[in-house]
This record gives C-alpha cells, sequence and structure tokens, in this order.
C-alpha cells in the first residue's frame, strides 16, 4: 500500500455531498471522527475504500472523498472481500448497522471474520431499525416496545463481541459515538491490525431509539458502568477505581467486584493478545443489554494469517515458477489433455 | 441424421478371428451402478474413438445421489456415446449398444433402444436379489423378453476376478476393474486405439502400481476376450469424419467455459476474479479455474450465492474481470446484486449453467427454463445482456464473448448454459489464441469533467458506457450506489425527470450493443418453415433439419446465440417464413418473447423432460409443420 508524507487534514475527506442524517443523529459525530482520523493512515486518499450496505449507517460513504459504494443490504463484507483479495493496495473499510450486519447480513459477517479478511468493519449499534423508521434491531433488548413489538419484543438479542468471537475474529473493539478520542484510538488500533478488525460503535439514535447508552455517556453515572480497557492495565473502573474485574473462584467467566475486597494480585490486567478466545469472550458477557458494567476498548488483537495474504501468496507462488507469457501459455494449456490432430 | 446403424459395407479385409464390417455411426451405452465406474469407461471410449478421428458427441446421465443404494434403479449412472465417420451433432437418439452392468442398467435404459440393439449383460449380477431388487420376477436373460436384441451374456465378473487371480490384488479391487473388461471389450469389437488408456491408467493409479497392473491386466482380458470367444463374430470400423484440419481435443461444456475465461483473462489482460458457491451442475468451472492460479486468476469459494456475486462485483469495482458461476436456484438468490450491477454499471459476468427446476428441481437434469429469469428475474427496469452457448465446444466462444460484452459496454452479461452442453461433449478444433477478440479496456485515468471533476456517468458516446475509474486512479475519488445517480455527475438524484432519463438510458445501451446479424440456414428457395431455436438444442435441430432436407423437405434453420439484445435482423428473417417453429426445453419463453417482441405467431414446441430433444422426435414435428404450411 503506498504510503507517503501527506499534508491531509479532516477537511480534504468531506466530499461535496450534504449530510443528511436527522439533526442530532451520533452517525455525525463518528463521521468528523472518522475524517479527524483518516489524515493519520498517510494513505492517499485514492486508495481508501469505504464500502457500506444499506441502513442510516450506510450513507456513510457519501460524505467521505475517498472512493466508496454504496451497496445492498447485508453485502458489503462480501462485496468488500471481493475487492481487498483483489487489491492489496487498497485500504478497505466496511460501514454497517446492527441490522445490516447482524440481521439481513449476519453470514457474509461471519464468514469474513472467520476468513480474517483485511477489512476494517464498523458496526454502528444503535440497536434499532432506524432507516425504515423503528423495528425492533437484533440488537434491541428482549421486551423492548416497537413500531413491530407493540407489546415487546420477543426476541433475545445478540450480543455482537461474543457473536465476532464465536467466528474465529482476530480483533474485536468497542467504542462510542461521542466519546470522540476513544473512537479514534480504536480506530487507529484497527488500522494497524493485519486481517479483520470488528469495531462495534455504539450510536445514538435520538428518532427511534434516544437515550440507548445514556448510561455510559451521562457524566454523573458513566464512571460506575464504563470500564475503559488498556492493555497491560488492572482493569479498574468507576470512581477512584472502587471496581475492578477478576475471576470468579469457581466457574468460568469474569466478574465484576469490589477492588476493596480483592488482593490486588487477583484483578485482571488486560491483555488483548491472549490468543485463547476465552479471555476476551469473558470480557464480552460482563455486559448484556443493561448496560451495567459495558467494556470499552480493544479487547482482542491476535495475530493470524489474513485470508488476503493467502490467497495473494498461493497466486504469487503459481505465477513466480512460469515465465510471463500468456499467450503462449494460453496456448499451451488449450492443447494439453488427450489431443490429435486431423489433417 | 438417423441412429440406425447404417451397414454401408462389409469389406473382405478381417483379421484372422473376425470380419471387419463398416458403419457410418454407432451409439454406445455404458451403464451401471453409480459406484461402476461408468463415467469413466464412457470418457475413455470417447477419447480411444476421438484420436481415430471420428466425430463424437457424448451425454453422461447420473443420479443426483453420490451412492445411490447398490442394483437399484435410482442408482443407475451411464454415458452415452455417438461416433460417426459424419457428423455427430447430437449424441445420438436411441442406443445401437448397451452395456449393462446389471439388471437395474438394463431395466433403465432398455426401453430406450432400438429393436435389434446389441446389449451385453453382466450375467454374474443376474442373479436372485440383484433381479429381484428392480421388479425382474424372471432371468430377463432366459424367458425370451430380449429375443428382439442381439444378447451377449458375458460373464464379466468372474471372468476379470479369474484374469486379475495371479495378481495379487484383492478380490474387491479385482472385481472393481470389470470395467476395464468391459471397455477393453468394446474397444477391440470397435477397433480402437487403446495406447492413451493404458497411459491414463498408469497416471491414475501412480501411487498403486499393483492397481494400475490390474487395470490393465483387466482390460488386456477384454480385448483378449473379444478376439477368442465366439460370442462376437463381427468387428466393426466407423471411418473418421471429414473434419477441417487443425488440433483437436474433446471437451466438455463446463471445461470450454473455463477454458474460455483463462482466454478472456488473457486477451483483456485483466485479472480474472472468479466467486462461486458449489452447486450442480456448475461446480466444475470452479474446479477447473481453481488449477489455473498461474494466469493470475483468484477463485473464491463464497460462503453463499450472494456472497459469491458479491465478490465478484467487488473485484470488477476494483478492476478485475468478475464472474460468478451458478445455476437457477444461484441466480435466483444473485437477483438483487445482479441489480446492483446494472446500476453500477459494472463489467460482470453470470453464468448460468441451468437445470430442471424449480427450486431444487432436477439438479444433474436438463432445462433451458431460466430464459425468463435471464431476461427479466429483477426489481426494477434491470436490463442486461443475455447469450447462450450452442454446443459444448462453443462454450469456449460464448465465454469470450460474454467477456467481451461485459467489459466493452460496462454491464452484467448473464450466459445460460445447461446440463447438457455443460457435460456432454464433442471434438473441439483448437483456436489460434493470437486471432481471440482482443479484449482490452481503458481504465479512466483523467478527470473528464469542467475544472477538473471527474463524472463517473458521464458516458462514452460510442458505447454509452461509464467510465470504469478503479480506486487507486488518483483525482478521480468518486462514490457509487444502488441509489438513482443523476446523470453525468452520479451523485444521488430523486429528481423525477433524471430517474426517467436513467431509466431510459440503461435499457438504450443494453439495447444498442451491437449483434452480429443472424445467418440462415435455408439451402432451398422455396422453404416455408423456419426452426429458431437457442442454446443446447442446436444439435437436435440441426440434425432433425438435414435429415429433413436428405429426405427432400425443405426447411430453414436458425440460432440465436444473443438473447439479448436480439439481432436487428431477427424481425426480418420471421417475416420471411410462413410459419416459424421454436423448439425450447421450457414452456415456450423465447416464443413468448418473439410472439411480444415481432408479432409473429411462432409455433413453440416444448418439451420438459430433463433430457434434450432427439432427433426423431424433432423431425415428426418439423416434417409435420411443412405438410401443414
Amino acid at each position: 500500500m503506498p504510503e507517503v508524507a501527506l499534508s491531509l487534514t479532516a477537511r480534504d475527506f468531506r466530499s461535496d455531498q450534504e449530510v443528511r442524517w436527522c439533526p442530532g443523529c451520533g452517525d455525525y459525530a463518528i463521521l468528523a471522527a472518522v475524517q479527524g482520523f483518516l489524515p493519520e493512515l498517510g494513505i492517499p486518499r485514492e486508495n481508501i475504500v469505504f464500502i457500506s450496505g444499506i441502513g442510516c449507517s450506510s450513507r456513510f460513504p457519501y460524505y467521505l472523498d475517498t472512493y466508496g459504494m454504496h451497496s445492498i443490504h447485508g453485502r458489503a463484507p462480501a462485496i468488500a472481500t471481493g475487492l481487498s483479495v483483489s487489491r492489496p493496495d487498497l485500504s478497505v473499510w466496511v460501514v454497517t448497522g446492527d441490522g445490516d450486519a447482524l440481521s439481513i447480513g449476519g453470514n457474509h459477517l461471519i464468514h469474513a471474520l472467520r476468513r480474517n479478511v483485511n477489512l476494517k468493519i464498523l458496526m454502528f449499534n444503535n440497536r434499532i431499525y432506524g432507516l425504515t423508521k423503528g423495528q425492533y434491531s437484533p440488537t434491541s433488548e428482549l421486551g423492548k416496545t416497537t413500531k413491530s413489538t407493540p407489546v415487546g419484543s420477543p426476541d433475545t438479542p445478540f450480543n455482537p463481541l461474543s457473536l465476532a468471537l464465536g467466528a474465529e475474529a482476530s480483533f474485536v473493539a468497542r467504542t462510542l459515538d461521542a466519546d470522540r478520542q476513544h473512537l479514534q484510538s480504536v480506530l487507529r488500533a484497527a488500522a494497524a491490525h493485519r486481517g479483520s478488525a470488528f469495531v462495534e460503535i455504539y450510536q445514538n439514535c435520538n428518532i427511534f431509539n434516544d437515550g440507548a447508552f445514556a448510561p455510559l455517556k451521562d457524566p454523573d453515572v458513566r464512571d460506575d458502568h464504563l470500564i475503559r480497557l488498556t492493555h497491560g492495565e488492572p482493569i479498574r473502573f468507576g470512581a477512584d477505581g472502587r471496581f475492578c474485574v477478576t475471576h470468579p473462584p469457581g466457574g468460568f467467566g469474569l466478574v465484576v467486584r469490589r477492588t476493596a475486597e480483592v488482593p490486588a494480585g487477583e484483578i485482571v490486567v488486560h491483555d488483548e493478545s491472549v490468543t485463547d478466545p476465552a479471555y476476551a469472550f469473558a470480557l464480552t458477557r460482563l455486559s448484556g443489554s443493561d448496560l451495567g458494567t459495558t467494556p470499552v476498548g480493544v479487547f482482542r488483537a491476535i495475530d493470524r494469517p489474513c485470508y488476503d495474504d493467502t490467497v495473494r501468496t498461493q497466486l504469487a507462488h503459481a505465477t513466480a515458477t512460469m515465465p510471463h507469457d500468456p499467450t503462449g501459455m494460453l496456448a499451451e494449456l488449450l492443447d494439453s489433455g488427450d489431443t490429435w490432430t486431423i489433417g | 441424421m438417423t441412429t440406425m446403424v447404417h451397414d454401408t459395407t462389409t469389406t473382405g479385409a478381417a483379421t484372422e478371428q473376425a470380419p471387419v464390417r463398416q458403419l457410418d455411426r454407432v451409439v454406445i451405452r455404458f451403464a451401471g451402478d453409480s459406484g461402476d465406474g461408468m463415467q469413466l469407461t464412457g470418457d475413455r471410449f470417447t477419447s480411444e474413438t476421438a484420436q481415430l478421428g471420428n466425430d463424437i458427441a457424448t451425454l453422461p446421465n447420473f443420479p443426483a445421489e453420490i451412492r445411490a443404494p447398490a442394483g437399484t434403479l435410482p442408482g443407475v449412472s451411464s454415458f452415452q456415446l455417438h461416433f460417426s465417420a459424419s457428423d455427430a451433432l447430437t449424441p445420438g437418439d436411441a442406443p445401437d449398444v448397451l452395456v449393462a452392468m446389471n439388471p437395474a442398467a438394463l431395466r433403465a435404459n432398455l426401453a430406450d433402444l432400438r429393436r435389434g440393439a446389441a446389449i451385453i449383460v453382466d450375467t454374474d449380477e443376474f442373479t436372485g436379489r440383484q433381479l429381484t431388487k428392480v421388479g425382474y420376477r424372471a432371468n430377463p436373460l432366459e424367458d425370451g423378453s430380449l429375443d428382439g436384441y442381439e444378447v451377449h451374456p458375458v460373464p464379466l465378473t468372474t471372468l476379470t476376478i479369474g484374469a486379475l487371480a495371479d495378481t495379487g490384488v484383492s478380490k474387491r479391487d479385482a472385481e472393481r476393474a470389470k470395467n476395464m473388461f468391459a471397455l477393453g471389450l468394446l474397444s477391440w469389437i470397435y477397433a480402437r486405439p487403446f495406447a492413451s488408456t493404458l497411459r491414463f491408467l498408469e497416471r491414475k493409479f501412480a501411487t498403486r502400481p499393483e492397481l494400475a497392473a490390474a487395470n490393465v491386466t483387466a482390460f488386456r482380458a477384454g480385448w483378449n476376450y473379444g478376439e477368442t470367444t465366439e460370442d462376437f463374430t463381427v468387428r466393426y470400423e466407423v471411418a473418421p469424419a471429414p473434419m477441417p484440419p487443425g488440433r483437436y481435443r474433446n471437451i466438455t461444456g463446463n471445461a470450454a467455459l473455463a477454458l474460455g475465461l483463462v482466454a478472456a483473462g488473457v486477451r483483456s489482460e485483466l485479472p480474472v476474479f472468479l466467486g462461486a458457491y458449489p452447486i450442480t451442475p456448475a461446480s466444475d468451472i470452479l474446479h477447473e479455474l481453481s488449477k489455473h492460479k498461474r494466469f493470475g486468476i483468484t477463485t473464491v469459494q463464497a460462503e453463499d450465492e450472494i456472497a459469491a456475486i458479491g465478490a465478484a462485483l467487488g473485484a470488477s469495482y476494483g478492476g478485475a474481470l468478475g464472474v460468478t458461476t451458478t445455476s437457477g436456484p444461484g441466480v435466483a438468490l444473485k437477483g438483487e446484486t445482479i441489480s446492483l450491477a446494472v446500476a453500477l454499471e459494472l463489467p460482470l459476468v453470470v453464468i448460468d449453467v441451468q437445470r430442471a427446476g424449480p427450486s431444487t428441481g432436477m439438479p444433474t437434469k436438463t432445462e433451458q427454463a431460466d430464459l425468463d429469469i435471464a431476461l427479466f428475474g429483477r426489481h426494477g427496469e434491470a436490463p442486461l445482456a443475455v447469450i447462450a452457448p450452442a454446443t459444448p465446444a462453443d462454450c469456449f466462444a460464448a465465454a469470450i464473448e460474454a467477456a467481451r460484452i461485459a467489459l466493452t459496454y460496462r454491464t452484467p452479461v448473464i450466459l445460460l448454459s445447461d446440463n447438457y452442453v455443460a457435460n456432454g461433449s464433442e471434438p473441439w478444433l483448437l483456436p489460434d489464441v493470437s486471432r481471440l477478440p482482443d479484449l482490452r479496456v481503458s481504465f479512466a485515468r483523467e478527470p473528464n469533467g469542467p475544472d477538473g471533476r471527474f463524472l463517473p456517468y458521464l458516458r462514452d458516446p460510442q458505447t454509452m458506457a461509464r467510465p470504469w475509474a478503479v480506486p487507486g486512479t488518483p483525482g478521480l475519488a468518486h462514490r457509487i450506489g444502488g441509489l438513482e445517480k443523476a446523470d453525468g455527475t452520479g451523485d444521488i438524484s430523486y429528481d423525477p425527470a433524471n430517474h426517467d432519463l436513467m431509466v431510459r438510458t440503461r435499457a438504450a445501451r443494453i439495447a444498442s450493443i451491437p449483434v452480429p446479424d443472424l445467418e440462415v440456414e435455408d439451402p432451398d428457395p422455396d422453404t416455408r418453415v423456419l426452426v429458431l431455436g437457442w442454446g443446447s438444442t442446436y444439435g437436435p435441430i440441426t440434425a432433425a433439419c438435414r435429415a429433413l432436407r436428405r429426405r427432400g423437405l425443405a426447411v430453414a434453420q436458425v440460432h440465436l446465440r444473443h438473447l439479448n439484445p436480439l439481432p436487428a435482423n431477427l424481425g426480418d428473417v420471421l417475416a420471411r417464413y410462413d410459419r416459424v417453429v421454436v423448439p425450447e426445453m421450457n414452456l415456450g419463453q423465447l416464443a413468448r418473447v418473439l410472439r411480444a417482441r415481432y408479432l409473429v405467431d411462432v409455433v413453440s414446441h416444448t418439451k420438459v423432460e430433463g433430457s434434450p430433444f432427439t432427433t426423431g422426435e424433432l423431425a415428426n414435428v418439423f416434417e409435420r409443420m411443412i405438410g401443414d404450411a
């Protein structure tokens, strides 16, 4: 991928299109954060491609002055796979939502993650269908009342990060639309990761699901709910770090306890490079629909073979031993097998 | 042509054992259990026959089940081969020879034979349970029910095991070589050269030399059996067919499609990218292309049909020749992405190897019932180019033509093959590679609008194609998508007049793709009946027309390669004849298009039995039309 000393700014990544999300939508903050972050990549604009599906979030590519494709519902990871595999010189990003990625496009998401295609997948999770005006989504809470569930949703929601880990994701992170600094730090880590990077961004839909993530944003209470993961640091949160994450005395997983009641040595030190996905999975299970204790940051970032690289290595291996004479090779190929001559 | 054996001469030249009789054409069907290796046997006999210079057409017929219960009717697998001293346009209507490896194979195929046909059976299999399993109450070899045929009872299994007794292979392995015994016998009867088969066996069993030796021994034993037994008193020869000089190989439609795609990559100087999901009967194209990575071809076996075409479209967006291969159910799933490709105006080749539908239908049987979905099966006004190959070897040229249209006119192209051409085979005159069409394209490099702007939907006045500006090109960054685009700029537009313009423009740009005029084969000045076909019906239609002309009847024939857009002179051609007959393996899908488009009362002749038309049935239909016209 060409990397040059560029003096691009956020402004350079703004397209000439009028941004048309509802006023107050969390997508504005994400767009500004991404536009502010992209210059850091040091990649020419023309080598960056954003591919989206359908939904409010999927309008995203229109507003970035890069190459972009607004594709069809749920299929962005598939289309991006074809592009990324065939064009290693590009930085390919997928912008999707909770309905796009986890409902109609669930199959493509899990397969992109298991293959570890070199894609940066930004999933804006607002826990609602916004573009179609307010139906429950696969991340809406059980019992949620929406236009299509007047007496409450009977569906158990996905935990998107648990799902991603189950699909063998090599990079899994979560951040918030309103926390620009944190969002950009996660984007930075995702961009640096070779392979699929799955980033869940909690995003407020102020029209159909306003305040969905209020406990994580309200300055008065958020510190007791938000667990900021930092690689190499003990996992503590709350005012003065009064809560911590530790292993339960028996059983599996991780639990939250009062720091005062836990010997310092038993507080889990966050390590995103743990290869056993059980650790990151346990982290994702600290929160559910209720957002009671919600980790944000990079849960997992491990090295494993990237699909693009493997495919291209096979190609390179096949082409390396051949003279570059495609016409001659073709003639030879056609004239192979059981041939005979007449006349 | 006819399926009867023309006993043209009986030559005096004879080997020591048997006189040799000259035949014009022969149709052989090898039939057995799916585990009996009938496809391989047929393939080898075909290869031996091709080397003799006969014209050939083949048709395998196998169950969808990989291994149906042994000895049952659903488990019967067969391979039919027609070889001729003149033209072999179809695999033949009725076999002259049936090789039946068990009672099920006899029962399943007997009705297709002409009276007097030769039947070679493995008598070892015609025992109690094997007979009752398929409903024979008495042994058909003994109850007189085969009196109208020339039956050759051969204890194939016993003879094979006996021949291999000293080779040290297990009894089971010895028994499995009985297909080579049968092949050896048939090779003797029809005086086929067998060196290539022996080489093939050495290669196939390279890691197990004892099996290679056993199979070679079985083959020779079969040959020698023919020579020494008194049951086979005559050998047959079929003289080479007069064919244009050149290098030939026998090829199936699926293999020819794959090679055509390789050639399209070479001639366009673009990387070929295949996104595919396994589906019968298209998977062989994926298998074949995945072997040719040295041409820079990427094959991705996707998680589903939708991802397969999505990845292909993504690759096309990046400047590759994107291809996806599938069959009917997959086309249905790909519909939304094909519509996106129509809106994005990017090159994309979609290959549909049709099979009998609807739904899962009969996956290993042929049909032409996806013409409607190819032409019309999308939401919105979403026109695209549709073409169809006529024969197995023609698939090579058809693949190149699909790529040419896709690349030149920046459009998805659907290529409608079917199970009959996909798995059938015929001799292919190898093309001169340097004379294949030049498919090179120019990517957009410079802004094309005022003030250095790039207008992704500003069209080439000649082709109406928009610029192909691939990511990575400085100064041309732009956004495209499924939302309606403003003419020229490609910006999102809900303007009513713009939508009307864009819908009409997308229609016009497909309608104006130049397509060669039709050339009608009509040797008689007073012909009143025209037969018009498309796709794989070419063989039986041509054979039927020639048979009628040999009998002095006048019939014209024309065959469509391009189904959208249709050739400009098609209306004139239709108007020239009193009656137009359109045979199709569907319920009249092309006929409906012709009636709607040209207001011509064409006669639709249809059949949906999962098998191709026979020459005989079409000749009857055409003859009736000629009588009525």
